[in-house]
């Protein structure tokens, strides 16, 4: 099978398209590329899909947390600590073994303890409460002149949110946002690693690169292929998130405008 | 353990679950929450000693080893961190296996990677293959310390990097003015004014070190995540005294809720370290505990 072949053959593996049997000998560098790229699939789609859902409701819980009410600012307050202090790793074990006995229930578990729906919610949830507590953070630090320059323009309640506050509240908050994006896509790899099944061998980079390092038991070869796309990756995001960050800042004078400083990631 | 659990399924719930809670494999889960601790205690220094050595090589004078601080920072913290532990565990096994080889087996004339397979001669098999089951466990555990200490160094290297440039240019040119050598002014002056700076870093990155501590799970040795798993399914009448259904949920709870108070803890933890290293520093924080208490 030349390399051609192995492409077309594998690309979309991972969402079950093409070959059914994966490589079981002579592993070519191709199939490695083909396949671990495959993976990346996987990845994009928990990381966008959790990124973009998250987004919304790391709003509400920001906003929960600064809130007069104190209902909702504990509740907020919960969820941060409680996503924000326990490992994401124990989080997916216990939400998959939680939507596990939901499934003894009612059969409308069903989906949730497949990865793709049920990882899915776990990664929006946790990343909802580490970029709610970034926006909170940035909520804070709005300087005191803008909303009283709003205030006396006469703005208040949802246009004085949606106009003054919310855009400055993003301003702010853009480049810890951008180094979160960076770490939650990094995160999506654990989730063949815990309990969630890679249903007929259906998994993520990670999933085919340590399938690769366990049969040709060489681990010199699959990871540096899965750090060079995560590499990538990377940059599409910091690239992406700085066309954002240009359009945030497209109001302050030249030499005001923050470039993105970025710190890399850590495990959650 | 207690003498009343000889028959357990006479036992009311109370009793029964006192009896079910320390049973042999219980204490096997006890023994692996204090494995937990013993990594954290044992990898939190070890981390921060490569992360000083990372540090003070990537602000070395000598361009080699400068890069080489560096590489070392940067590489380390470009690629999603669970590669690396499934890549280091195998990678650092056969590197020490392959020194050993070299050293012990000069005559030995195969190739080490025949396809795919790494073989080294029976003198340098890590652990030697008669050693006793408790050798091949400690040399997991010593893989994984190793294993988190290289990641973590990284990310310690970079905070304590950060902290040396932190501290004010002014304290070594006075240190300079007084005829200290630059060794000196860095021993004497640098590194104990620079740990305030790195506070905030450092605890981000403890509480990011606990955190990882269940991909022990990932690096082959039996952890909490390991028995949990194992006890928490369904245990049959057949094998056992104290049968019940899938209780694996409530395992991890309880893991959930271990993980919380392990952060609750070193929050409060820390904030006090931070108030004590904060006493006398020219910062802002320092400057208000001396008004505070004046």
């Amino acid at each position: 099978m030349n390399c051609w072949e192995t492409v077309q053959a594998y690309a979309f593996r991972s969402v079950g398209f093409g070959e059914r049997l994966l490589p079981k000998e002579d592993f070519t560098l191709c199939q490695q590329f083909t396949l671990i790229g495959s993976g990346m699939i996987w990845n994009v789609y928990f990381g966008a899909l959790a990124l973009a859902l998250g987004f919304f409701l790391a709003t509400a819980v920001a906003l929960g947390k600064g809130a007069q009410n104190p209902l909702l600012r504990k509740l907020s307050e919960w969820f941060i600590f409680l996503f924000r202090g326990s490992p994401l790793f124990i989080q997916f074990f216990f939400a998959y073994f939680a939507f596990l006995s939901l499934k003894q229930v009612n059969p409308i578990f069903d989906p949730f303890t497949a990865a793709w729906l049920g990882a899915l919610i776990v990664l929006f949830l946790n990343t909802a409460a580490y970029s709610g507590e970034i926006f909170y953070g940035a909520l804070r630090s709005i300087p005191k002149g803008d909303v009283e320059a709003a205030d006396a323009y006469g703005f208040s309640g949802w246009p004085r949110f949606r106009r003054i506050i919310w855009p400055t509240m993003l301003r702010l908050a853009w480049p810890a946002y951008t180094n979160e994006a960076i770490f939650l896509f990094h995160a999506t790899t654990l989730v063949f690693f815990s309990a969630f099944p890679a249903w007929q061998q259906r998994g993520d980079a990670l999933y085919y690169a340590n399938y690769f390092a366990d049969k040709t038991f060489n681990p010199f070869v699959p990871y540096p292929i899965l750090a060079g796309y995560f590499i990538l990756l990377t940059l599409c995001v910091i690239g992406l998130f700085g066309l954002v960050n240009r359009y945030l800042n497209r109001h302050l004078p030249q030499e005001n405008r923050g470039r993105l400083k970025l710190r890399m990631n850590i495990i959650r | 353990m207690f003498a009343y659990c000889s028959d357990p399924a006479t036992l009311e719930s109370l009793r029964w679950l006192s009896c079910y809670l320390t049973t042999g494999k219980h204490v096997n889960l006890y023994y692996s929450v204090v494995t937990v601790l013993v990594l954290l205690a044992i990898t939190a220094p070890t981390a921060l000693a490569f992360g000083f050595a990372g540090a003070t090589a990537a602000r070395s004078r000598f361009a080699p080893l400068s890069w080489l601080g560096k590489g070392y920072i940067s590489v380390v913290r470009g690629v999603p961190d669970i590669a690396f532990f499934l890549f280091f565990v195998i990678a650092l096994d056969q590197a020490f296996e392959w020194i050993r080889h070299k050293v012990k087996c000069p005559d030995w004339t195969e190739p080490v990677r025949q396809g795919n397979d790494f073989i080294v001669c029976q003198a340098a098999k890590l652990p030697l293959s008669e050693s006793p089951q408790w050798m091949h466990e400690t040399y997991g555990f010593f893989l994984a310390v190793l294993t988190f200490a290289i990641v973590f160094g990284a990310f310690a290297a970079n905070v304590l990097f950060g902290a040396m440039r932190a501290v004010p240019r002014a304290q070594i040119e006075t240190a300079e003015a007084y005829g200290m050598s630059p060794r000196q002014s860095f021993w004497r002056i640098l590194v104990p004014q620079m740990w305030v700076y790195a506070l905030p870093g450092l605890s981000n990155l403890w509480m990011v070190l606990t955190k990882a501590t269940p991909l022990l799970f990932l690096l082959g040795v039996e952890d909490i995540v390991y028995w949990a798993r194992e006890l928490g399914g369904t245990a049959l009448p057949r094998f056992t005294d104290y049968p019940h259904g899938d209780w694996r949920m409530w395992y991890f709870l309880v893991l959930l809720v271990f993980y919380l108070g392990l952060t609750k803890i070193s929050e409060v933890f820390l904030e006090r370290l931070m108030t004590r290293l904060t006493h006398g520093q020219a910062t802002t924080g320092g400057e208000a505990q001396r008004k505070a208490a004046a």
